[in-house]
């Protein structure tokens, strides 16, 4: 979509589907504004499949976005949900899950959001070992506001501010979520729902910084731009471009306009999340007169 | 309610401002406090972060001030009552979280220890430089409750007012500080918990499914849940309707912008704090906030010895301004004078208040230390001619 798009259309006529997802969703926020052949909503479904598997409490698992179409997921699940500003979903989640440490954190937005404007909240997030997980959408492309380049657009590909093509160097997210500490970094295409669904639950399962990359088709502005066809073309990309290699080490997963896009999970390690390091901390110094926050 | 005991430490202190501050969120109850050192304000951190592990709560140093200031907004969604702190560059980078902070009604509380600018500008000296960009300095029409202390006894009073506040209103309360404020020391009595009253927040009793969270009654005030209490809030910088859910209309923008405005606005005269002395009868009415007040005390104390009917009106609350109350104190006087730590700020609205009725000559200041009381004086003397 693009912001001219508003949210007040009536939109009542389209049809609504009779789909297993649909309790964990809002369902008077549905249809959704994506456009036809988006990856946003086939990254969701895939969500809600690994919450209803991992039978999560629903009560205790809360969502927070930043700002763009990605950053509109929070709104339309069923859960305790927060938009915020562009960038700084993450720094949200880190007040909400420190506040409420009962609270299971999903920071969930776009690769704009989260590694341009947000991307030094990202890197100290991971530091820090926040008890977070973080599922960045990456289209290569500012979708909510019409197509200009990312930080992870590749070179080559136009966008409206690059518009003789990106002669940017593009960052290569699981290398830096790795180097900054995340404890568990994966990564799968829309092309790979069972997969991405597996990956949710096993990183819903877990502590610490985690991170999930997904790449996923914005055929409105990305693809066609750039002649890459259309949302199904794209899927058939990643099914024929995609090599599974679990534990690749993250510098050599680099992504280019075209060439092998290497999925799975590549880090997968145990730290203390920062909470656990200060309580333990706080204990080692003041003994038997502390009591450990958030029990 | 009182205060819980854990946070308060009664008994009679010499502290400075900042020390006197954190004293005073703590005993507010303030439990989560995320910042970012920056002088004249990083005392009131340091000594959170020193006294929160014993009281228990916590505080997280963040990357930069744009983290600190929704990290607290997170905290306050999280159920614990927040706090962030900064000064003049520190602010000017948390613009944008006072906007969300506003439209989405989150109690939080921001301590802005002011110091030089615009830029670096005099990081260790004082200015009050920022009275105008808290109240404009965010995109969009908004209202702030702000409180100026004078004294170490008034951040502790008055820390302890603006975390009140902010649960009774739901927005943003900011206690306008200043370098000297903020580290002159003096006596300091902090009551016992029992004798400091404390505003819980607004929760709802409503059961999940009934509860909404931007429905409001009389007084225009949503109540309030947290995240994990089942009621699955929908929490958005844009503009939202009863249920929390985008609805971005014209007709939409128009109710909720005017029903956050109008409680603050439509409420000033309930809120307004101003400490008169002398002003029943006089000629001339200094009106002064802040460290400004106490050096205006002592011009007008002069003015007085030299034969002159002078009065003093204090601000304790800036923001909402006190427009009627200045206007009726106009309406008595013959000319009023208005010192401040900055090239004109609050004047403007001392004369919008005033209207043209009445000369209003400002003292003005660009900050790096408090006025001469001379000049002040000067100025008194010219407006009582
Ligand atoms: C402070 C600020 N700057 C700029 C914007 C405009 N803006 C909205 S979304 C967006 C980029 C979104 O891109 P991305 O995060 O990749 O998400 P997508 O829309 O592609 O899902 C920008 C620049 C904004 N809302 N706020
Ligand atoms: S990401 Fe692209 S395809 Fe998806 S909703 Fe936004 S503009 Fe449309």
């Amino acid at each position: 979509m693009s912001e001219a798009i508003q949210d007040d259309q009536d939109l009542s006529g389209m049809p609504m589907m009779d789909n297993p997802v649909m309790p964990y969703l809002r369902q008077e926020r549905i249809p959704h504004i994506w456009c036809p052949g988006c990856g946003i909503g086939t990254t969701v479904n895939c969500f809600t499949r690994a919450i209803e598997e991992a039978a999560s409490d629903l009560d205790k698992l809360a969502i927070v976005s930043g700002i763009g179409c990605t950053g509109r997921v929070a709104g339309y699940l069923n859960l305790d949900s927060f938009h915020t500003t562009h960038g700084r979903a993450i720094p949200f989640a880190t007040g909400l899950k420190l506040s409420n440490p009962e609270l299971s954190v999903v920071v969930y937005s776009g690769d704009g959001d989260l590694f341009a404007i947000g991307g030094n909240h990202f890197m100290h997030a991971a530091r820090r070992n926040m008890d977070l997980l973080v599922v960045c959408v990456n289209n290569f492309t500012y979708g909510m506001t019409g197509g200009q380049v990312a930080p992870t657009t590749p070179i080559g590909a136009t966008q409206t501010t690059m518009p003789y093509g990106n002669f940017e160097n593009p960052a290569s997210l699981p290398f830096l979520a790795d180097a900054a500490g995340a404890t568990f970094v994966a990564r799968w295409t829309v092309y790979h729902v069972r997969q991405l669904t597996r990956c949710f639950k096993e990183a819903l399962g877990k502590k610490g910084f985690r991170f999930i990359e997904i790449l996923a088709p914005c055929p409105t502005l990305f693809l066609r731009r750039n002649r890459l066809g259309d949302g199904v073309d794209m899927v058939r990309t990643y099914k024929e471009k995609s090599v599974l290699r679990n534990g690749a080490d993250t510098k050599e997963v680099g992504l280019g306009l075209t060439g092998e896009i290497v999925v799975g999970t590549f880090v997968d390690r145990e730290r203390p999340t920062w909470l656990e390091s200060m309580n333990d901390h706080f204990g080692k110094v003041f003994g038997d007169r502390y009591s450990r926050y958030g029990g | 309610m009182t205060a819980d005991p854990k946070g308060v430490l009664t008994g009679i202190h010499f502290l400075d401002g900042d020390h006197a501050a954190c004293e005073g969120a703590l005993a507010a109850g303030c439990r989560f406090v995320a910042g970012y050192p920056i002088t004249p304000s990083t005392e009131v951190v340091e000594r959170f972060a020193q006294r929160i592990p014993l009281v228990g709560g916590l505080f997280i140093q963040m990357e930069d001030e744009l983290a600190a200031s929704i990290a607290i907004l997170g905290g306050a969604w999280g159920g614990k009552k927040v706090m962030t702190v900064t000064s003049g560059p520190g602010l000017s980078l948390m613009m944008e979280h006072l906007g969300l902070a506003y439209i989405t009604e989150t109690p939080c509380v921001f301590i802005d220890v002011q110091r030089g600018g615009p830029s670096t500008g005099l990081p260790t000296l004082p200015a009050q430089a920022d009275m105008m960009q808290v109240k404009w300095g965010s995109h969009g029409d908004y209202e702030i409750i702000a409180l100026s202390p004078n004294s170490p006894q008034e951040c502790f009073d008055l820390t302890i007012r603006a975390f009140n506040l902010t649960e009774q209103w739901r927005v943003p309360v900011f206690l306008m500080m200043d370098e000297v404020v903020g580290h002159m020391t003096e006596r300091v009595v902090i009551p016992e918990a029992s004798a400091i009253e404390i505003t819980e927040r607004r929760w709802t009793a409503k059961a999940p499914g009934t509860y909404r969270p931007y429905d409001v009654g009389a007084d225009r005030v949503p109540e309030m849940t947290k995240a994990g209490d089942g009621h699955r809030i929908h929490v958005t910088g844009l503009t939202h309707d009863e249920r929390g859910w985008p609805c971005m209309t014209p007709k939409q923008q128009d109710k909720l912008i005017r029903r956050l405005s109008g409680k603050i606005r439509d409420n000033a005269d309930a809120l307004t704090d101003i400490r008169e002395e002398g002003c029943e009868d006089a000629d001339v009415v200094v009106v002064s906030y802040g460290i400004t007040s106490r050096v205006a005390s002592a011009a007008v104390l002069r003015a007085r010895a030299a034969g002159l009917k002078v009065g003093h009106a204090r601000l304790v609350v800036t923001w909402p301004f006190p427009a009627a109350r200045i206007a009726a104190l106009a309406s008595k006087c013959k000319a009023m004078v208005v010192p401040e730590l900055n090239l004109g700020q609050m004047v403007h609205e001392v004369r919008l208040a005033v209207n043209g009725r009445i000369p209003v000559l400002l003292v003005d200041h660009a900050g790096g230390t408090v006025h001469d009381p001379q000049v002040i004086l000067d100025r008194i003397q010219e407006a009582a001619r």
